[in-house]
């Protein structure tokens, strides 16, 4: 699909509005993160991933790891529009019997790769496709996004050495680079930075973007596409809860859901309305 | 008999499973040497991945494998893949349903001079406790090639236990049927049921011949798969015999005691003695030294046997 700013800027505020909608219904959830992490998934999901919605379990297909896999709403919201599922569905998130969990099941909701939710394992995962990708000769690609609490976890880095050590260049790692985490700054709970120094000693390709801006992410994914022999890592500096004034870089809004009014508010902001 | 450690059985099973399955895929973290692994990496180089002293890393790996269609068979010891990794065989194995086979080597008391950090004693009761999640323990090579074969048959996550040291080949090669699921009666009798597994089971045949001498006809039911554990032949046999002893190089917490003392207490409460290591950490020694100290030879099958026979009456 083509790679059309103008119109990948419409389908992230829809997306957006549809995570506000899903969140205030089930009064649950994961808003923070998943604002910050929705250009990310715009670009991917409806430019830039060989994908069929019609043949989810296509064996060619671009996968994704949602490694932080409490941003599930953001994952949910981009396979509906893209047309995985009806939108109906959104609003059943975390409700008993919904297909839609509080952390995504890959056996339960067409289009997810790989059930998360648990933090530090996608890495791993997402390295287990890309080397079966190697062994059969296939050219599809492998997208995993990271949250930057999230590489607090010892075994990222168990994974960081595994993606290099097998010369990964069919993978591709996102972090969310949105400075807070449940506790507060991430730099205050447990600094992981310099993420992008880190992710190069382990003998990555680091790209460093505004994880907001379309034309900086296609850069970056191009220039991954075209590192050879190497993984790589695109750190995205976000904004935590991005596009709901009151929810930006407050780190409470990691896990909380929007009250019908706060949401009211945040779709008057985003151009829509809750019935919308 | 042969002795052969089931460790060695299933170095040899991977590399025939690997000419009749190109799917198939290994993985080891750094102690491949050990679990023999080696043997697949040294016949087929490009399938086989060492992800370095990594187990959790290993594990999540190997479920990403799977998830392209690949069957990997993810090895460490049992300690490491049933504890460290516990989480990612949870979540991202068997949560997912996965086809992702982890066997673990070493398994028990008889890795030996390692001492407690090196023994598991836990891994099946851990391993038992996840939904989706298969467990194995074989009693000997024969067993374990054949196991080995219908796992990689089957879809879904399963926990294989192996063991470091040799053991009597108890099985004939040439028609041993292995079914996943179905407890095996060596031998037949009436005053007792003596249900064990993995390096048990031969003591458990000892103990029957033991007890043959004192006038006591005991039953000796071999019980590789702990879960799904074999509820119809476990409920027989108590019927037909009215006594239970349980045999396993594991806690009697949580593992084949547990599990069949779940069935009976249900279906069939007989009088039950579990033999096992007794929810304490092991130590240094030789392998035939700690089995003995920790109460886990044929004498201490007898002991329980005799004991639950005198309390049917």
């Amino acid at each position: 699909m083509a790679r059309d700013i103008e119109n990948l800027k419409k389908t992230a505020n829809t997306i957006r509005q549809d995570i506000i909608k899903m969140l205030a219904e089930s009064a649950s959830g994961h808003p923070g993160g998943s604002l910050s992490a929705v250009e990310i998934l715009t670009a991917l999901y409806f430019s830039e991933m060989k994908i069929d919605p019609k043949n989810p379990g296509w064996e060619e297909r671009d996968r994704f790891v949602l490694s932080k896999g409490h941003a599930a709403p953001v994952l949910y919201a981009s396979l509906a529009e893209r047309g995985y599922f009806e939108k109906s569905h959104l609003v059943t998130l975390r409700k008993i019997g919904s297909m839609l969990q509080g952390h995504p099941n890959m056996n339960d909701t067409p289009g997810v790769d790989m059930s998360t939710g648990s933090l530090g394992q996608g890495l791993s995962v997402a390295n287990g496709m890309a080397l079966s990708g190697k062994l059969d000769k296939k050219d599809y690609r492998v997208y995993v996004l990271l949250g930057d609490g999230e590489i607090e976890e010892g075994q990222v880095w168990e994974a960081a050495m595994t993606s290099a050590h097998y010369k990964l260049d069919n993978l591709t790692a996102f972090v969310d680079f949105n400075g807070l985490q449940i506790d507060g700054p991430v730099n205050e709970v447990m600094n992981p930075t310099p993420i992008g120094d880190k992710f190069k000693a382990f003998g990555w390709h680091v790209i460093e973007i505004d994880g907001h801006d379309f034309n900086q992410i296609f850069n970056a994914i191009d220039e991954a596409k075209n590192t050879k022999e190497k993984p790589t890592v695109i750190v995205a500096k976000t904004v935590k809860g991005k596009g709901v004034s009151f929810m930006e870089n407050v780190a409470s809004w990691h896990g909380t859901a929007p009250s019908k009014e706060q949401a009211e508010k945040a779709l008057e902001e985003l151009g829509g309305a809750i019935n919308g | 008999m042969a002795n052969l450690a089931t460790r060695e059985a299933y170095g040899k099973a991977l590399v025939e499973l690997g000419k009749e399955n190109k799917d198939v895929v290994v993985l080891d973290a750094d102690l491949s040497k050990s679990t023999k692994t080696a043997d697949f990496a040294k016949a087929f180089p490009d399938r086989f991945f060492n992800m370095g002293i990594a187990e959790g890393d290993m594990m999540a790996t190997a479920a990403g494998f799977a998830t392209c269609g690949k069957i990997p068979f993810a090895s460490t010891f049992a300690i490491f893949a049933s504890g460290r990794a516990f989480e990612q065989i949870r979540n991202s194995i068997c949560y997912p349903e996965l086809n992702v086979k982890v066997v673990a080597t070493h398994a028990g008391l008889t890795v030996g001079e390692d001492g407690a950090t090196h023994q598991s004693v836990e891994d099946l009761a851990i391993m038992r406790a996840i939904p989706n999640m298969t467990v194995i323990c074989p009693c000997d090579d024969v067993e374990t090639m054949a196991a080995i074969k219908e796992v990689a048959a089957m879809k879904g996550p399963v926990y294989i236990r192996l063991g470091r040291s040799s053991v009597p080949t108890l099985n004939n090669e040439a028609d041993y049927k292995f079914e996943i699921g179905k407890a095996v009666t060596l031998r037949e009798g009436k005053d007792v049921t003596i249900f064990a597994t993995g390096i048990m089971v031969s003591e458990a045949l000892k103990a029957a011949d033991l007890l043959e001498k004192q006038g006591i006809d005991a039953q000796v039911i071999n019980i590789h798969t702990i879960k799904p554990i074999d509820e119809k032949a476990v409920i027989e046999a108590a019927k037909k015999t009215g006594a239970v002893v349980t045999c396993e190089e594991h806690s009697v917490v949580g593992g084949l005691g547990s599990a069949v003392c779940e069935v009976l207490s249900e279906y069939c409460p007989v009088p039950v003695k579990r033999v096992g290591v007794m929810d304490m950490f092991g130590e240094s020694g030789k392998p035939a030294e700690l089995l003995k100290e920790y109460g886990l030879t044929a004498e201490n099958i007898v002991e329980a046997a005799k004991a639950v026979v005198e309390n049917k009456k």
